[in-house]
């Protein structure tokens, strides 16, 4: 048969298109596309669920409570039996926080006989009101019997509760702040007594046990020399071998090596460097443990690679033209180089430096390990001393169960991301105003 | 002589040198009829590159040899170790030694100090006020050994810092006599110059090394006390931190639950960053305006940005507690889900991996030739279809490449685990109950008080091994599999 003859039946008219699934696919396009916006969606909502977390737990950290007192530095409790021209250790080991205790006493009507109600009182006031009368007291010893107005720490419950982070509708056994202790609160904050202030006391205190008197100061002044060592080292050394295997480096096995390893080191995970640092640095070398120097050699070593990459591709972006045009006038390799390749590439190289100090500014794994899990609460004076880092701070205090330290945590927090926040910026501006293109 | 002050004489030698060598090399150029090789100041730097150099790498050279051999020495001058002795091992004792060396260099200036005390009795406290703590048990004997220690050093100090000054001034005139106008003072500098760069960039093989050769030794070091069988194929970890003299508990080291741990939480993590990443990717590549993208790319690029630190924080205080209270509130009861769970930790770090995702894979959709995708338009198919069907085949290799480099982020990621995951070695099958990672365990293992004889420690290097040949086998793959996909297109 070579013929198809049409049999009759529904004859399919022109009009009508044959029915190749539009629709469906024109509906599958519309989920595949709403996919990729769910998707981007979700990225969006965990980092803004992050931020939100991080700044309504920590906000509060900046503004800590602290009591007007008009204390007196009654002589009779400071150095009863008049010794301190012969001991000058009276002075360090007398009973300060008595002195606190006897002016909130007296500012709130509480019977000095009452040993209960006194020891309430007490409660109100931070322990850190030892260091801070014993330091106005040995800088000014001529302030002894005189009255004083100053401003002294609340204790970290009451800096709870005023915030509003203690649940106060529990039993009154079954929370650290009495109710009496409430009712006083309520008192001295109508009075102008009770105030919160700008918590200074954070970024210039180092570790201690209470949540009011910590501070990160310590691990500021840590993480800033980490960041000069790394700055220090790893620039010149990133930038001398990114030269080298950008404008000198001959093809042999030599420079695959070398660039084999530096893709590689630049996914080693981070532990793994502050295992070297342990069985190098500390274990062979016997530099100190705990010490920002050797926290800023192992951040280097990390840091290495990101700089190299970033300086290789600063350098490849220069275009050949200027480097012809500077060997064809007569300069050497080295001097076309360093002459006129280098100050051309600078920016680039900046912008990855920048890039890579903020990635070892919150690197927090490899400096566990060479023991800046420290409790450190004296600044280190040269890199060798004991030190901690921001984000070790952190950790630690993630690691505390208070309720006040989870804020504490969060305010450091939040000046980390402040501090990437700006180095980032700062790369992205640099990129955008000083990069040339060619 | 310091250290430090050498450094500067021997600079200052070769700062010397520039001016002089430039100022010769200008007056020759001046004076004689022949055209220069090299500028005058390639001569200085020349002479300054002679004096300071040969004389650093003495002074490096002589403070190691001279360090290991005092230290020999000393070694032999200490008594024979015997079964009672008053210190248990030999190196310990010979910490002391160094100890109470340094301690007693603190009394040389001292002039309130005539003579050393020769008892330990009455040299402590005469330290302790200098600030020096000594170990209680440290014995009479050491204090002349210390001493002899002290006079050693500084004979030896003594020397090197002659020989290296004589080195530096002999470099220096060296030089100054080699500066003629002919002189090729350039090739010579740049030669050096270049030399440097290579040994910058050997910075990067020598840390290589410096892993593989540091992680190698202490794991050797942990396989003589523990088997490679308890390690490798055990199901218990419990490294028990044995109190002193309780040898007779050896602790299990089972790899196995920490593995499993590791790669579960990792696979979690993944299942979540991959869809995830990956739409956001495909969207951004194909779909979105220049404005959308230029808004989005870089606030997903944020999450890259975070600290890991923060994250696990996140998860300690925000995500673990909310999932437990969810499952609280379906299960009416107490919660199925444990606030450190596998499913926290691998929820967190996988909204940590999302960017890592969508931005290596962002690159690869995007180096896909734009002729393969007006080909598929231009026969009718959707977009959709020209993304499912043409260009996800050939950019396969490149994701896969990019799934693999950030697998091995997954499985080396630290902090996150740390807070959310906990630290029972369980093995289990339940993602709502705790697991531990080998991260997490190294550094349980290395924080805190250590000696570094223990298997308790050690093995946080076996672990590292472990992981860094883990990590370092999928980077390679990776590399391997991106590198020849590049290779097709270009």
């Amino acid at each position: 048969m070579t013929d198809a003859v049409y049999k009759g039946g529904d004859a399919p008219r022109a009009s009508v298109r044959r029915d190749i699934g539009i629709k469906k696919r024109y509906a599958a396009e519309q989920r595949f596309r709403m996919y990729g916006i769910i998707a981007i969606a979700i990225g969006i909502f965990f980092l803004a669920a992050l931020l939100w977390s991080v700044i309504s737990n920590g906000y509060t950290a900046f503004w800590q409570t602290s009591i007007n007192l008009d204390v007196t530095f009654a002589e009779n409790i400071i150095d009863p039996d008049n010794e301190r021209a012969s001991d000058p250790n009276t002075l360090l080991t007398a009973n300060y926080p008595k002195l606190a205790t006897d002016a909130l006493a007296a500012k709130l009507g509480v019977d000095p006989e009452n040993r209960r109600l006194v020891r309430e009182v007490g409660g109100l006031i931070s322990n850190g009101v030892r260091t801070q009368l014993r330091d106005m007291v040995i800088a000014d010893p001529s302030i002894i019997g005189t009255t004083q107005n100053v401003w002294v720490l609340a204790s970290g419950d009451v800096d709870s509760a005023l915030k509003g982070q203690v649940n106060l509708e529990v039993e009154e056994s079954r929370r650290k702040v009495s109710d009496q202790q409430l009712e006083w609160m309520r008192v001295m904050e109508a009075d102008g007594v009770l105030e919160q202030r700008f918590n200074t006391g954070l970024f210039t205190r180092g570790a201690s046990s209470r949540p009011e008197t910590a501070g990160m100061g310590v691990a500021i002044v840590g993480s800033l020399y980490m960041m000069l060592i790394v700055l220090l080292l790893a620039l010149p050394i990133g930038v001398a071998a990114s030269i080298y295997l950008e404008e000198f480096a001959p093809q042999n096995k030599l420079t695959d090596l070398i660039e084999v390893n530096i893709n590689n080191l630049a996914a080693v995970p981070s532990i793994v460097f502050g295992l070297l640092g342990l069985a190098v640095f500390i274990n062979f070398m016997h530099l100190p443990r705990s010490a920002s120097l050797v926290g800023g050699l192992v951040l280097t070593l990390m840091t290495l690679p990101t700089i190299i990459i970033a300086t290789r591709a600063a350098l490849r972006a220069v275009p050949p033209s200027i480097r012809s045009a500077a060997l064809g006038l007569g300069a050497s390799r080295t001097q076309t180089v360093f002459h006129h390749v280098l100050p051309l590439a600078a920016p680039g190289i900046l912008t990855g430096t920048i890039i890579g100090l903020a990635q070892a500014l919150g690197e927090t794994a490899p400096l566990l390990l060479i023991g800046m899990v420290a409790f450190v609460a004296d600044y280190p004076t040269t890199p060798l001393d004991p030190a901690t880092a921001l984000p070790v701070q952190i950790y630690m205090w993630a690691n505390e169960a208070e309720r006040a330290f989870v804020e504490r945590t969060s305010g450091a927090i939040i000046v980390l991301l402040l501090f990437l926040a700006v180095m980032n910026i700062t790369a992205i501006i640099l990129r955008r105003r000083v990069e040339r293109r060619w | 002589m310091a250290w430090g002050l050498l450094l500067t004489i021997i600079v200052f030698i070769g700062v010397v040198g520039y001016v002089l060598g430039s100022a010769r090399a200008k007056k020759q150029i001046a004076s004689s009829a022949e055209k220069p090789h090299s500028r005058a100041h390639y001569h200085g730097w020349w002479v300054f590159l002679l004096a300071v150099l040969p004389a650093v790498f003495f002074m490096a050279a002589w403070s190691a040899g001279s360090y290991a051999y005092v230290d020999r020495a000393i070694s032999e001058r200490m008594p024979e170790q015997t079964a009672d002795s008053a210190i248990a091992s030999r190196s310990l004792a010979l910490g002391m030694v160094r100890n109470l060396a340094a301690g007693m260099r603190r009394l040389e200036t001292d002039p309130a100090i005539a003579e050393v005390p020769e008892s330990f009795e009455e040299l402590r406290p005469v330290l302790a006020e200098r600030g020096v703590a000594l170990a209680s048990d440290t014995q009479d004997y050491m204090i002349p050994i210390a001493a002899e220690l002290n006079a050693m050093q500084d004979n030896a100090a003594w020397i090197g810092t002659v020989i290296a000054i004589l080195l530096s001034l002999g470099g220096a005139v060296l030089g100054l006599r080699s500066v003629r106008p002919r002189g090729r003072a350039r090739n010579n500098v740049e030669r050096i110059i270049t030399l440097g760069l290579l040994a910058a960039s050997t910075i990067a093989i020598l840390t290589t090394v410096g892993i593989v050769f540091s992680m190698l030794f202490e794991t050797i070091h942990f396989f003589r006390s523990v088997s490679l069988s308890n390690f490798f194929f055990g199901t218990v970890w419990d490294p028990r931190f044995a109190a002193a003299g309780a040898e007779a508990q050896e602790g299990q080291f089972g790899l196995i639950p920490l593995l499993a741990g590791t790669i579960y939480i990792a696979f979690v993590a993944m299942l979540f960053a991959v869809p995830v990443g990956l739409m956001a990717a495909i969207y951004m590549a194909e779909y979105a305006s220049k404005r959308v993208r230029s808004v989005v790319k870089p606030l997903l690029e944020v999450l890259a940005g975070i600290p890991t630190i923060v994250y696990g924080f996140f998860a300690l205080v925000t995500v673990g507690p909310f999932l437990r209270d969810m499952s609280a509130a379906i299960a009416g009861g107490p919660g199925f889900i444990q606030a450190q769970s596998v499913l926290t930790a691998g929820l967190v770090m996988g909204i940590m991996l999302i960017p890592f995702v969508s931005s290596l894979s962002d690159d690869i959709i995007t180096a896909v030739p734009r002729a393969m995708r007006d080909g598929s338009l231009g026969l009718g198919a959707t977009r959709s279809e020209t993304i499912k069907r043409v260009i996800l085949p050939a950019a396969l290799p490149g994701i896969v490449g990019a799934l693999l480099l950030t697998a091995s982020r997954a499985i080396g990621e630290t902090m996150i685990v740390v807070l959310a995951a906990g630290v029972a070695a369980n093995l289990t099958l339940n993602p709502f109950e705790a697991m531990t990672t080998i991260t997490v365990k190294i550094v349980n293992q290395l924080t805190g008080d250590l000696e570094f004889t223990s298997p308790q420690t050690l093995v946080a290097f076996a672990l590292g091994m472990t992981l860094f040949v883990l990590t370092l086998g999928m980077n390679v793959f990776a590399l391997y599999i991106v590198r020849k996909y590049r290779e097709q297109y270009e």
